[in-house]
């Protein structure tokens, strides 16, 4: 297959995602949503290391893949810490910032 | 072979991302997302990254996600209660939001004139001598690029999940009140007070490992 047909299949997936995050009111649903667009972008990374035939780009997507490792252990966190104070699972009626 | 096991993979994946974004019970979405972990580590695979391939299938579809399911059952899976706040137009604002950003990103990644695009990728067969012998996307590669060429890199990801695992512990401790006397606070642990700590091991232990019996 060429190389557009993952590059497009990427860029739907991110499309998907943003959608998701844009539609979605609990945070964990948004969290596996930016998931999404974080692994479309590792397709993206991956086709064009094989594109270049270099393994650069598939470090690339480890480090990516490390960074969302990390965002979701913060994102759970807070939500846990969220659920504890009693508070609604629910971004639109966790607007105020002073708790 | 490879357009079959490409179009069955894209689907997959496709498929598990609107099954995401689309479930109302967040049970279900963090299911899809596994299918769409799972279809993407195939479509990985495909393009000879077998490392990444493996990591994926390894990190992502078994820890993150189990993370997931068990933060999931613990806050609660209840199904997403319909028609409120935006409701129909908010939805058709996103649509038409992602729509025109998948049309953009098509553009911007076809429209680039890149020469390698209509291709199938450099030539993997043909490479002879030392780099036929590390190969493309195995783990030996990686873990040479790894330490050799992004040994910071490499080192600076190390940095940033121990940061995130502490973090983590910190936020998601249990916190039913200041004046409890065996709450951890940063400032404790900074000003190290080892001798209260050795005083209550078993209760200090229980801070950390979710709600106490008490």
């Amino acid at each position: 297959m060429s190389m557009q047909w993952y590059l497009v299949v990427s860029a739907l997936i991110f499309s998907i995602g943003a959608a998701g995050v844009l539609v979605r009111r609990n945070p964990l649903v948004i969290l596996l949503c930016i998931e999404l667009m974080l692994n479309a972008a590792n397709l993206a990374l991956v086709a064009f290391a094989r594109m270049h035939g270099n393994g650069d780009g598939q470090i690339f997507a480890l480090i990516v893949l490390v960074v969302a490792a990390c965002e979701v252990a913060v994102g759970l966190g807070l939500i846990v810490a969220i659920f504890r104070r009693r508070l609604p699972i629910d971004v639109d009626e966790l607007r105020g910032l002073q708790g | 072979m490879a357009e079959v096991l490409f179009f069955l993979a894209a689907i997959g994946a496709v498929a598990g991302a609107v099954g995401t974004v689309a479930l109302r019970n967040p049970f279900y979405a963090v299911l899809a997302l596994v299918c769409h972990l799972l279809a993407l580590a195939a479509l990985f695979l495909l393009l000879r990254a077998e490392f990444v391939a493996a990591a994926q299938v390894v990190v992502y579809a078994g820890a993150v996600m189990v993370l997931y399911v068990f933060v999931v059952a613990y806050v609660g899976g209840q199904d997403e209660p319909l028609g409120r706040a935006g409701g129909a137009g908010l939805r058709l604002a996103s649509a038409l939001f992602a729509g025109a950003l998948f049309v953009e990103l098509s553009i911007a990644v076809l429209g680039s004139g890149l020469s390698a695009l209509g291709t199938e990728g450099a030539p993997l067969a043909g490479v002879t001598g030392e780099a036929a012998d590390r190969g493309f996307g195995t783990a030996a590669e990686m873990g040479r690029l790894f330490l050799t060429k992004f040994l910071v890199a490499f080192e600076v990801a190390s940095l940033l999940l121990l940061i995130a695992a502490v973090g983590a512990v910190i936020l998601a401790r249990r916190r039913s009140g200041l004046e409890d006397p065996r709450e951890i606070s940063v400032a404790d642990v900074m000003r190290g007070s080892g001798g209260t700590r050795i005083d209550a091991p078993k209760e200090s232990m229980l801070e950390a490992g979710g709600p106490a019996n008490r």
